[in-house]
């Protein structure tokens, strides 16, 4: 037997093309969040509500990455947002190298904000960096309290947690202090905001904290 | 979920490193798996082996090295193994910690079979 000795990480060329787009996004000022949950958590539902807000404040712009149909991107684009579809034809997670396509495609032009949905799925999406500042995990309390201890990779990797849907307490078994612990303990650096779509919960501070674009913070 | 994606890596990066005339010689592709890696390893394997059933590499074997989560505390050094996901330093409860290991997914080395091995 004879042996070669090569020493590389699997995911090399997904970080160098990450590590590409982030540079861009750097030279540009442009602060992006990769929002990651399992399907139906409520990201689009948050966007579609921080758009609202963030009306006439700051412009944003959103990459959409979905296993199929670009009903997602239709949501969005309502609030006058520039906004790119990627459609993986069943690949669970994006990567970097969709994501730079996705960028050839979209009008930068005074973007301070980009936001990049991720496939809904609680597990792959964690390995794959896509040049973003920060992994924001959305958690709503329909899925239950247990969660980060079943998904923890995610949480670990994830600078921002967002607890969604939190006008349906009382009616779920989910305890928001059982649940924050859980996700403390894996990542105690994790930024907790708790929202809610249908009643405006929480998006004042989420949207300031938007505005301060704060990546010393996490 | 997405170990599938993570053999194809791995096959593309085996077929640049090993010259085009050796590739049928490869037996074993050592690579190293964190804990946290997000990866199961069985399935891994099991993805691995149906990929390159029509390549040349078919005889080629992952060794898979599990690497266990490590972490030293910031604040009074302490190194210990992370379980259950608890990120807090057993000596003095500090949250502050630096993780070692438990990240990899590495290609570590490749085997071939020499010449002789060959006609066995
Ligand atoms: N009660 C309640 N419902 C919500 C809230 N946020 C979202 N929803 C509902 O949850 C459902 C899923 O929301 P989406 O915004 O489509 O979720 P998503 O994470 O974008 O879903 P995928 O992109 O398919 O993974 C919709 O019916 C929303 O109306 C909330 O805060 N409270
Ligand atoms: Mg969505
Ligand atoms: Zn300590």
């Amino acid at each position: 037997m004879s042996v070669i000795t090569i020493e590389r990480k699997v995911l090399e060329k997904n970080d160098q093309l990450a590590q590409r787009n982030r540079l861009f996004f750097e030279e540009r000022g442009i602060f992006v969040l990769n929002l990651v949950s399992s399907p139906g958590a409520g990201k689009t539902s948050i966007l579609e509500k921080t758009f609202l807000e963030l009306r006439g404040s700051m412009r944003a712009a959103v990459i959409e990455g979905d296993v199929q149909t670009d009903l997602d991107a239709q949501r969005v684009a309502k609030y006058g947002v520039p906004v790119v579809q990627i459609v993986t034809l069943g690949a669970c997670h994006l990567e970097a190298n969709l994501v730079q396509d996705a960028m050839r495609n979209l009008d930068f032009t005074g973007v301070e904000l980009l936001f990049i949905e991720n496939v809904g799925n609680l597990v792959c999406p964690a390995s794959y960096d896509l040049g973003e500042q920060a992994k924001v995990v959305v958690l709503s309390t329909t899925e239950g309290d247990d969660k980060p201890l079943k998904y923890p990779s995610m949480f670990l990797n994830s600078s921002l947690l967002i607890i969604n849907k939190i006008d349906l307490i009382p009616y779920v078994n989910c305890d928001l202090n059982r649940l924050k612990n859980n996700a403390l303990q894996i990542n105690p650096k994790l930024r907790i905001f708790e929202m809610s779509c249908t009643t405006g919960a929480g998006f004042p501070e989420w949207c300031n904290w938007l505005k301060k674009k704060d990546v010393s913070s996490l | 979920m997405h170990e599938l994606a993570i053999a194809q890596n791995i096959l593309e990066i085996v077929q640049q490193s090993v010259p085009e005339n050796q590739t049928k010689s490869v037996r074993g592709i050592r690579i190293r798996v964190g804990q946290m890696s997000g990866i199961v390893p069985d399935s891994l394997d099991f993805c691995f082996s149906a990929i390159i059933n029509d390549t040349h590499l078919q005889r080629a074997r992952l060794a898979i090295e599990q690497v266990p989560t490590l972490s030293q505390c910031k604040t009074c050094a302490h190194r210990f193994g992370i379980e259950d996901w608890v990120f807090t330093c057993p000596v003095c409860q500090s949250t502050n910690l630096e993780l070692i290991s438990g990240k990899e997914l590495e290609i570590v080395e490749i085997e071939l079979a020499d010449e002789g091995d060959e006609a066995i």
